[in-house]
């Protein structure tokens, strides 16, 4: 069984820890690993250069086009559906752009994909989360070929250096060439900057709904990130309520995260944000309810009104 | 244009799903069923477009069992003109969906297609996309905003990194993310009115699907359970236990 692995770039070029983690999965599958790098001329083309050093890959496809610049799934899909004819497998990670490429991927071969798994049991068989994640289902494909997103949390990620992958140029399909002409990009609108991704980040700190407001968020929340290095995130409450962007909830409706520390901040600690969080090494609640459902899977728990707690840790750390 | 809106009858959003003893699946028996709240979203949408100008008439459309008739009904309730109830009591995959709303779509000619990114039963967010793919239409997923522009809609969606704006040359398909709308509660003159609104019942075979499943659930299991650690009296005490974690 041969994979294909969608490969995704971070910020600055190198290949997404999300890719790297999908192609643990892939390997798994127990077959060769190869890696399909989309994008615009020469950033792929240096992406390529590195993923070629991927430990694990086999061999890198190349397709070089300004219509797969942005990575539209229009333009993505199709390119992928004709290259699968050589492969049993087509694995991308659960991220917003694997998640918006492989059922599009899946429905063109006629496969039903198997979403965001946490493992892989056997070459046709894996599990992944349902209900929020209050549940976890074992399921086997009977499908000819197989079409994975992977929760990149759950796998480790294949080293970046000591591999030499060929590296091999695609297009898309005859006739009607990269551009499908159904989509465009108009922009991006990027939040973060300099802080740590959310869902790569070794230390997040999070806040809830009794943060009160975006501004009180802030004065809070952002100088412990600031002083411990550490990604932001929210709860749903906290986003709903508008206090933080949407990609910064956590949550199944949200990211998933693992980090080595998750610090909860005035969350109480829904079913729906634990299934995004409960995977931390080590997980650490302040909450002025003793009760609060956080503090039963918290592995360090200080019960204390956190506009005068949170501050003050900041100041001794 | 024609809005088509897709809905699913799920477990209830508040209700805390119990894995069944036997390990077959989710105990479903006596529990609240509500329509997917991200469809809720979709409706929503649908309905302040026609409000807008943008749309003429919104077509609800449900594959499931008879009682999928009750979210229909609140789709009715909330704005939609008609309802096209796709009946089976059979469990139907993403990829079945998509091809009996490609079937409906083929017969509606609708001009866009909003639906939720995904149910919040098998969190599969697949059948938009599918969906898209079988019509060779483009799709704008996990969207905030919505706009329709002469012959295209553009979309903002909610991606990893912040937020991203796609134009689709219509008709496209659209799956909604949570922050796109807050969705209105149908009032009691609607719920009444939406008794008397059209609603025609099909099955599969009238449109010559096969909804055969391709995945085989080998067992449901209850996630593994995380223990509680210590609870520590004061700041002091925090910083000492995150020091010895190795954090600062």
């Amino acid at each position: 069984m041969t994979a294909l692995v969608l490969a995704e770039q971070a910020t600055g070029g190198a290949i997404a820890d999300a890719t790297l983690a999908a192609i643990t999965a892939a390997a798994a599958l127990g077959g060769p690993v190869h890696l399909l790098v989309v994008g615009d001329g020469e950033g792929a083309r240096s992406a390529a250069a590195a993923a070629a050093c991927i430990t694990g890959v086999e061999r890198i496809l190349l397709a070089a086009d300004p219509a797969y610049g942005a990575m539209l799934a229009e333009n993505v899909a199709p390119l992928v559906a004709g290259l699968m004819e050589g492969y049993d497998a087509f694995v991308a990670a659960a991220t917003t752009t694997g998640k918006n490429i492989a059922p599009r991927v899946a429905a063109l071969i006629d496969v039903m994909q198997v979403s965001e798994i946490l493992s892989v049991e056997g070459p046709r068989s894996f599990t992944r989360p349902i209900y929020a994640g209050n549940a976890i289902a074992t399921v086997e494909s009977a499908d000819p070929k197989i079409v994975l997103t992977v929760r990149g949390t759950s796998f480790e990620k294949a080293a970046a250096e000591g591999g030499s992958a060929e590296v091999e140029e695609v297009s898309g399909p005859e006739g009607t060439g990269a551009d499908a002409g159904l989509s465009s990009f108009v922009s991006l609108d990027a939040t973060g900057g300099e802080r740590p991704e959310l869902t790569s980040a070794r230390i997040v700190v999070s806040g809830g709904r009794a943060l009160k407001d975006g501004e009180t968020f802030e004065r809070i929340i952002t100088p412990l990130a600031d002083r411990l290095g550490a990604a932001i995130g929210a709860s749903r409450a906290a986003v709903d309520a508008g206090y933080v962007p949407n990609d910064y909830q956590v949550g199944q409706t949200g990211k998933i995260v693992a980090p080595d520390i998750y610090i909860a901040i005035g969350i109480s600690g829904a079913i729906q944000h634990l299934a995004g969080m409960k995977d931390a090494q080590v997980i650490v609640a302040i909450n002025k309810d003793a009760d609060a459902p956080i503090f039963q899977v918290a592995d360090v728990g200080l019960v204390a009104d956190l506009f005068q707690a949170v501050p003050e840790l900041t100041e001794k750390l | 244009m024609k809005i088509l809106v897709p809905v699913k009858r799920v477990i209830d959003y508040n209700v805390r799903p119990r894995v069944k003893a036997d390990g077959s699946g989710v105990d479903l028996a006596n529990v609240k069923m509500s329509m997917n709240p991200f469809d809720e979203i979709a409706v929503e949408e649908a309905v302040r477009l026609r409000e807008r100008g943008a749309a003429a008439e919104i077509v609800a459309v449900s594959i499931g069992p008879a009682k999928a008739q009750e979210t229909l009904r609140t789709a009715l309730a909330m704005g939609a003109d008609r309802a096209i109830l796709v009946e089976t009591e059979q469990e139907v995959e993403p990829l079945a969906v998509a091809k009996l709303l490609a079937a409906i779509a083929a017969d509606e000619q609708p001009g866009l297609v909003l639906m939720g990114k995904q149910a919040i039963d098998d969190d599969c967010n697949q059948t938009g996309q599918m969906l898209a793919a079988l019509l060779r239409w483009p799709q704008g997923t996990f969207a905030s905003k919505v706009e329709i522009e002469d012959e295209a809609v553009i979309v903002t969606r909610e991606v990893d990194g912040g937020s991203e704006t796609v134009r689709l040359q219509l008709p496209a398909v659209v799956t909604t993310d949570l922050r796109l709308n807050e969705p209105r509660y149908a009032s009691l003159p609607n719920i009444m009115k939406a008794k008397k609104k059209a609603l025609e019942v099909k099955t599969p075979a009238d449109l010559g699907i096969d909804i055969s499943p391709r995945l085989t659930v080998l067992k449901v299991t209850e996630p593994p359970v995380r223990q509680a650690g210590e609870m520590v009296a004061d700041v002091d005490a925090l910083v000492g236990k995150l020091k010895a974690l190795g954090v600062v």
